[in-house]
Formats: C-alpha cells, structure tokens, sequence
C-alpha cells in the first residue's frame, strides 16, 4: 500500500479565540486586555475586510509596542467609516493625512519621535490599495528609499472601494468595477501585467515585507509582531475582502480571504532586505473558479455561456504565482519551489520563530 | 554679529538658530541653498536635536512637515513655484489642521512657460490657503521674519510662510546683522503645541467635518488671521525691542506724510521705488511708499491709515490674474474705498524682468499727471506682442506663443532695458 | 557719494559669482556697504556667466540690475567678440581684463583713444592663478589687480576675503596671486600714467567702521 502523508490540526487551532493553546500561542485578538484600536461603533459595511484587518493588525501592533504607537491613516474606507464627526473609534493616537502622502506624514512622525529621544513610541501607517499602490506610491517608495521608521499596511480590497466601486491598479483583470464595466468584448478590469506592490517593496531591499490574509489571524498577528521586531521601512500587504464592492455576501468575507490564498491568487509570504525568506504553502489547492463564482464581481464570467477563457487566463496567473513562490509542497505535486519552511501554523503573535 | 554673506545662507542660519526638530526638504531653484545650509549644519552636528531629511517632492516635504509637527515637532520646509504647486493640497492640510509649519517661499513664476526667475505668482496662488504670509524687503528683514515666523505659527497654531524674492534675494550677498543663538532662544520658546499625537492621551486629528460644522470649522479659520493681525505687529515690536531694529509688522510707509502719489508694493522692489521716491521729492514730486509686510492677513485697516489722503494709489505688483489685473492691488482697492483715491495697478517684474528706477518714476509721475491707466504693464514691448497676435489672427497652426516670442526677441534670457 | 558698480563678465566654471561675492565682501572688510549678486540662471560650465557688485558708502536699497557699470572686469577674453561687454560702460569707467596678451593684440585698440587708455588695464590672472594655485581660476587674481585699478577696495580686504571664502593653501595660493596681480597693475597704471589721485575712490565718509 502507498503511503500518504497525513497532516492532523488540532481542531480550532486556526480559530481566534482559542484558549485551548498555550498561553504564547494565543492571539492578541482572544485577550480580554487587547487594546481595541479601532472600537466598535465605526459605521463600515458588515462583513467588512478592512475593518477586520485593521483591528487585528492594529492590536497586535500595539501589543509589540508596549502600548506606545502612533498611527497615520490615508484617505479611504477606513479613515471615513472611523471617525464620523464627531465621533472617533479609535483608541490609539491617529493622525488623518490625505490621500497620497500616509507614508510621508508617518516619516514625519517617526523623525518627530526621534527629534525628541523617544525611541519608544513607534509608528503605523494604514491606507488601502488606492492610497498605496497608485496615489501614494511615490511617498511609499521615498520612505522605502529613505529606510524611514514606519510600518505600513496596505489593506488591498483592490478598488476604490469608498468612492462607489472605481478600479484601482490593485484591481484585478476581468474584475468589473464601475469604471470597468463587464461590459463587451474584454468585460472587466483588462489583463495588464498588473502593479504587486509587496514585490516592488520587496525589490527596495527593505528589512521586512509580508502578506497576509484576513482568514488566518494568527499568521497576520505573528506578522505584525515580527514586523515590529525591526526598525526601519517595513510593509505589510493584507486581503482583505470587500462585500459591497465584490458583491459578495457579508459573511464570505474570511472564507473568500482564505480561497485567494488556497487558490493561489493570492500568495502569503514573507520577505527580508530583497529576497523571500518564508512562504505559507497552500493547504488544499483549488481551482480559481472556487473563489471568482461567490462573487458579483465576476457574475459575467459565468453567467449564460460564461468565458471560459478568461476563467483559464486567472488561472494561469493563480498557476504562475504557485510556481513563482512554491506555493505547493512537493508531496502536493506542484514542482520545484524556493526551499521554506514547514508549513505549521505559525505561532500568535507573543511567541517567537 | 554684523556679517556680509548669501541671503539664502543667512536665513539658513537664522532657521537654525530656531531650533528646528525636522526639518525636510526639496530641491527647487531658487531655494537649493538654503536647505543646502541647513542640511550642513545638520550633518556636521552644528545644529542638533534635527532630522534633517531629504524627501522624494515637495508634496513629500509638507506632508512630513504635517507629521513632525502633529507629533509635536518644529517643523521647516522651503520650496518655490512648482514645488508650492505640487504641495497644495497638503499646504491646505497644514493650516486647515492648525499645525504651525513654517516654510520659506523663495518666490519664483510658475509656469507654462517655465520661468525659474522671480515673482510673486506663487505667493499668490496660495494666499487663500489660510496661512499667515510675511513678505521681506531686504535680507535682513529674511532673516528676522523667520525668527517671528516660528512664534506667530505657534502662538496661532498656524502655519507661517516667509516670501523672498528668488534670486534677487536669496542669491544676493550683503550686510545681515545675524541673531546669537541667545538672543533667538529668549524669543522663540520650545514649542508647545495645542494638539498632539501622544500615546499617553490618544486623540484623532483630522477627521471628516460635514455640512453640520464645516462652516464654523472655517470661522474659526478667519478668527485666527484675525487673531494674526494683532499678533503680527505685537509681536513685531518685541522683537524691535529686544533685537534693536524694525523688522516684520503690517505696512510700513515712506516719505507718505504729505505724498499725493503713494505707491503701494510687496517684497523687494520696495528698495528700488524708495530711491525713486527719493529722486522724485528732490524734483518737488510728492510721493511716498507703502511696504506691505503682512499679505495674509490683509492689514486693510492699517494699510488705509497710511495711504491717508493720498489722491493717487500705485500698486506695483509682480504678479496677475489673467483677465482680470492685478492681484494685491484689488485688496488695496478695498482698503483704499471711501477715501477718494484713484488706485492704478503697474504690473511688473514678471518672470524677473528688472525693475528699473527709472521705469518706475516715470510711471509714477504719470499718475501724478492722471496720465497712468487703470492697468499698466511696466515696460512691455508692445511690438512684440502685436506680432505674436498677428501671428495667431493670420494662421490657425500658429505654433508655440512662447517660442514664437522667444525667436523674435533673439535671446533666451533675461532682458535689461 | 556715488554708488560704485561693478560688472564682471566670465563663464561657467571661472568662478564669476564667487568673483562678485568675495569683491562684497572686500568692500564690507572695507566699511563699505556692499551688494553683489549674479545673473542668473541654472548651472552650466562655459556659458557666458555675469555677476554684479554694488559698493556704496551708505545701505544699498535698489536691486536694479547694473546697467552702466564704473567697473568692469573680464574674466575670460574669448567674450571679448561674442558678447556684448561693453554694454553701458561710459568712458569714465575702469576696466580690467583677464589677458596675458595686450590690448592691441585683444583687438580692443579702439578703447585706448586718449584719457580712456589710464582707465583699461590688461593682468595675466589666468597664468598667475595657475602659478600661485595650480589652478586656472583667475578671480581672486582679478580682484587683485582690480583692487590696484580702481582702489574702490584695499589688497589687504581682498586678501581677508579671499580667505573667509577659502580655507588653507587654496586661500594662500589665491592671496599670492592677487598680491601679484596687484603689484603688476599697480605699475601698469603707474606707466600709462594713472594719477594716484584719480584712483582714490570716491566713497570717503562710509559711516560704517572698518572691520578688520
């Protein structure tokens, strides 16, 4: 008889609220005495990504800096749906900025909180796909450039979702948005060669880069803790999914986050000073067509005839993201891939590598 | 101590001897050599306590200029022209937060057609942006504005920009009595600010402001150059008292006492009229100036005290607003109303065509005549226009006015009549 | 008392603003007002480059550019015909002119009629720079000679400029230089018959003292 490898999970062991785990192993989000950053009360969409993504990057930050962090926020969702004047969510001191220039107002905190010998106060800069990859890119490559002390998370719902649904570059192909109707010959986003920010962050050299998905809360808490543990530029690129703008329902949100992952669509990585150190192999490969029908977005690709050829061209993208990253073990079958590390849950944020 | 040395050089000093926390900047003619000066003294520890930091634009610049200071920090940036431009949105941002950046505007045309020579169009592009806007005449008064630059702004909390004239300002080397770090420490203390980021006291700041408050947001906003008008000239005479000489303040007049003809002008030129001032009382002209050094605020009140019984106003002024004339000379226009004087607008210097003395007597004793029109351009070469619009009325594919202009006038600088 | 103003004409590169600079602040070390300031315009090595400087008994407040200069120096002959130096020099003006050859030989024959001959001097500045600093960088040279020329600034001012602009042996190299381009225009004024009292400037009474 062939012998099969055989993985157990503890069961709820990817849960967030698991107490069944050692203390160190337990997430930030599972503490009563977590900070809340950003409070309930802020009025974003339910089933909101960004939102979720948001409070668990942010208490996790907080707890890595021993309660003492600035954040700065881009114009967008978040920064719209937390502080509905008069009211504030947010717990942590939080600076609006404008649309395009998140990285280069935190440069000017962290050089503030150097100016003045205060070492100890660190500091976060949040916006999404929009103010990061197009407006804000050329303040993100200056504090890249710069090796400024910032970490900045870019939550990539890949639209500008808080304007009505327009395409961002983040916006994938085929996607309809509402300057790319799925309308026509091409309906959709068109197939470019699309802009990946986390690669061209990678490609800065700078001392830590990772991805990450709002499904696995522990791998994006130990990402945030890890990220804290240096100083210098470092950013953080998390899927999060958008049920407004996807047409998806509200309660898809962590499972379509997961299906980017196992799809391949989305790869979970992490990278140092050029070069990718870890990837998050996928556990139970699916076909793309898994992740695009339970969204709206999509709707054309499948409705009637369907386009069966544009279905086949994501997946050969989800297909040339496997094989870039390795995404696949080799008992998957998936071929060559840079060596990385076992893929074990990662340990909450509290425990170590 | 009474030194001879580079305007931008001297006000680079003068910028430190502030005690700047961060201070980031761009490079843009004509400011490259004060944030040269400043970025030296950083990096050879002569100024310390300061993140000198070398951003990638100017929208960069004020943005981390925006940052520094909501973290508590003194914050300076410079920039010009199409750096102004590009940082628009974030100079708004700066005021309409109430963060007091101060920044030094080496004043330089904006183009089309690229013009890296001085005027005031910059300032002016920004005068409503909410910030305080002091104009110097000489390098000392550069100087000196900066060190009330950082006290206004923090006062306010509002942002401050100096203006100075690019080139014939920043470039020019003369006598500057520079400040002791002493002297500027008793005037400027540490900054306290009104808001700040502390994790110790968690506040939001720039959340968004509907229709239910964002009119009273923007009351506050005029209260606050209200504020600026009192504070300017108070402040303006500490500083005489305790530096020994008049720098700053709202308006300042020349030779008005008994002047029929009161010319009324920004920045620099004001040396140059007030020797044509000079000349002209010596030919039994009665004629004075009127410096204005506070732009924004609008000094209206104290402006229409010293034009007093003027019967002629002459605003010169390097700066226009196509179609519709002069810029500064329709805020005198309202200073000026109900007191029975003729205001005539000479718009000149454009693009840093000079100014001579003798170009601006004549123009004044033209006013005294009643003989100057409503609006003037100060030595145009009339010739030269009618041929580019005779150009543009004959062919539809006329081609590039500027360079159309530019191969008539046969020299690709600046001209000296 | 008459404003002195100087125009100095040279390219890119020839140290024609720095020229202007340290000529203020001679006149300053001098107790002078001075106000030097270039044409400008963006960095360029060769083009033809002009720079300004204002010396007065009194505070200098215009910032007109120097339309009829009483001085004129001219740091690179190869002007000579291409650019139009002479623009608004009167012929009371001085003139100085960077050659080692002489003014004949510059072609400038026609600006040598009668009492203008005691006003326009030639000094090798060039070659004396190039000795004295290894360097073919005649400023400093210049004023030296100028200094000579038109006594509007004293050689020692010169020479405290030269080294609040310069540190070291480049600062001594360029002080033996204007020491010598002093001396030479000193006798070449002396034999065309300058009168010592034609050349004592016109700007006693500076109420400034003299810093030394």
């Amino acid at each position: 008889m062939a012998m099969q490898p055989v993985k157990f999970y503890q069961t709820g062991s990817f849960a967030v609220g698991n107490r069944l785990l050692p203390v160190r192993y337990r997430t930030v989000q599972s503490d009563a005495g977590r900070t809340n950053s950003l409070n309930s009360g802020h009025r974003a969409c339910q089933g909101c990504g960004e939102a979720l993504g948001a409070r668990y990057a942010l208490d996790a930050a907080m707890r890595a800096a021993n309660g003492k962090m600035i954040a700065v926020n881009a114009t967008g969702c978040l920064e719209v749906f937390s502080t509905p004047y008069p009211e504030t969510s947010w717990r942590v001191p939080w600076l609006h900025s404008l649309f395009a220039n998140a990285p280069s107002v935190a440069t000017g905190v962290a050089a503030a909180l150097r100016a003045k010998g205060r070492h100890d106060v660190r500091v976060v800069a949040q916006a999404g796909d929009g103010g990061t990859v197009d407006i804000g890119f050329a303040c993100l490559s200056g504090m890249f450039e710069r090796n400024d002390d910032v970490l900045f998370i870019c939550y990539d719902n890949q639209g500008y979702m808080n304007t009505g649904v327009q395409r961002s570059s983040a916006t994938p192909p085929a996607a309809r948005t509402a300057t790319t109707e799925a309308v026509g010959p091409e309906p959709g986003n068109p197939f470019g060669q699309g802009k990946d920010v986390a690669r061209l962050a990678t490609a800065h050299g700078i001392p830590y880069v990772a991805t990450a998905t709002v499904a696995e809360l522990h791998d994006l808490e130990y990402k945030v803790h890890r990220a804290m543990e240096v100083h210098g530029a470092r950013y953080l690129h998390v899927f999060v999914p958008c049920p407004l703008g996807w047409q998806a329902a509200s309660s898809d949100t962590v499972r379509l986050a997961r299906l980017a992952k196992e799809t391949g669509l989305f790869p979970v990585y992490e990278a140092e000073h050029g070069e990718v150190t870890s990837v998050s192999r996928i556990r139970r490969p699916l076909p793309v067509e898994e992740y695009l029908r339970p969204q709206g977005r999509y709707r054309h690709l499948f409705a009637g005839e369907g386009r069966p050829d544009i279905v086949a061209r994501l997946q050969a993208m989800a297909d040339a993201n496997i094989r870039r990253y390795g995404l696949l073990g080799p008992d998957e079958g998936a071929g060559d891939g840079p060596a990385t590390l076992a893929d074990d849950p990662a340990p909450a944020a509290g425990g170590g590598r | 101590m009474l030194r001879q040395l580079e305007g931008s050089r001297a006000v680079a000093e003068a910028v430190g001897l502030c005690r700047p926390e961060v201070v980031c900047a761009y490079p843009i003619s004509p400011q490259t050599h004060i944030i040269e000066g400043i970025g030296a003294l950083v990096k050879s520890g002569a100024l310390e306590h300061c993140e000198f930091i070398n951003v990638e634009s100017e929208f960069a610049a004020m943005s981390v200029c925006i940052g520094a200071s909501a973290a508590g920090a003194r914050a300076y940036t410079a920039t010009a022209s199409q750096g102004l431009l590009y940082m628009m949105e974030a100079v708004y941002n700066a005021s309409g937060l109430g963060l007091p950046v101060v920044m030094t505007l080496a004043n330089r045309a904006i183009g089309a057609p690229i013009n890296i020579w001085n005027d005031h169009s910059d300032a002016m592009a920004v005068r409503d942006a909410g910030w305080i806007q002091l104009f110097a005449e000489t390098n000392q008064e550069a100087v000196d504005l900066h060190v009330q630059a950082f006290r206004l702004a923090e006062e306010l909390s509002m942002p401050v920009m100096v203006c100075m004239d690019g080139f014939i300002l920043t470039h020019a080397v003369e006598a500057v009595e520079m400040p002791t770090q002493a002297q500027v420490d008793a005037f400027v203390p540490p900054y306290e600010p009104r808001q700040v980021l502390d994790p110790a006291d968690p506040v939001s700041i720039g959340a968004m402001v509907g229709p239910e408050a964002f009119e009273e947001v923007r009351y506050l906003a005029h209260v606050k150059q209200l504020q600026a008008l009192e504070r300017i000239p108070a402040v303006a005479a500490e500083f005489a008292a305790a530096f020994g000489r008049t720098s700053g303040g709202l308006v300042h007049g020349y030779r008005c006492e008994d002047a029929e003809v009161i010319v009324v002008a920004l920045g620099s030129v004001l040396g140059t009229i007030k020797d044509a001032v000079d000349e002209l009382r010596q030919r039994q002209v009665r004629v004075g100036v009127v410096g204005v050094g506070s732009f924004r605020p609008f000094p209206e009140a104290a402006l229409r005290d010293a034009l007093g019984d003027a019967a002629t106003v002459v605003v010169v002024e390097k700066a226009l607003a196509p179609g519709a004339g002069g810029i500064l000379a329709r805020d005198v226009t309202m200073a000026a109303a109900g007191g029975g004087a003729e205001v005539r607008t000479v718009i000149a210097g454009l693009g840093g065509r000079p100014i001579t003395k003798a170009s601006l007597a004549a123009v004044i004793e033209a006013a005294g005549r009643g003989e100057l029109e409503a609006l003037h351009f100060l030595d145009l070469d009339h010739t030269l226009v009618d041929r580019e619009l005779a150009r543009m009325g004959t062919q539809r594919r006329s081609g590039p006015a500027a360079e159309n202009i530019l191969r008539d006038v046969g020299v690709v600088s600046a001209r000296v009549r | 008392m008459p404003v002195f103003q100087v125009r100095i004409h040279g390219r890119g590169g020839q140290g024609v603003v720095t020229a202007a600079e340290m000529l203020s602040v001679a006149a300053f070390r001098d107790g002078h007002y001075a106000q030097a300031f270039p044409s400008f315009g963006s960095e360029r090595t060769g083009a033809p480059v002009v720079a300004f400087c204002r010396i007065d008994g009194g505070p200098i407040r215009t910032r007109e550019p120097i339309v009829e200069p009483d001085g004129l120096i001219v740091q690179d002959a190869t002007l000579l015909h291409q650019v139009d130096l002479f623009s608004g020099v009167g012929p009371e003006a001085l003139i100085l002119v960077n050659s080692s050859r002489s003014m004949e030989e510059l072609g400038l024959s026609d600006l040598l009629q009668g009492p203008a001959r005691r006003r326009v001097l030639t000094v090798p500045a060039t070659e004396l720079a190039r000795e004295h600093t290894g360097r073919a960088v005649p400023n400093a040279a210049l004023l030296g000679g100028f200094a000579a020329l038109s006594a509007v600034v004293s050689i020692d001012a010169v020479i405290l400029a030269i080294r609040d602009r310069f540190g070291g042996e480049v600062a001594e190299g360029n002080a033996a230089a204007a020491r010598q381009a002093f001396a030479f225009v000193a006798d070449e004024a002396a034999a065309v018959g300058a009168p010592e009292e034609r050349r004592r400037p016109l700007l006693e009474g500076s109420h400034r003292a003299a810093t030394a």
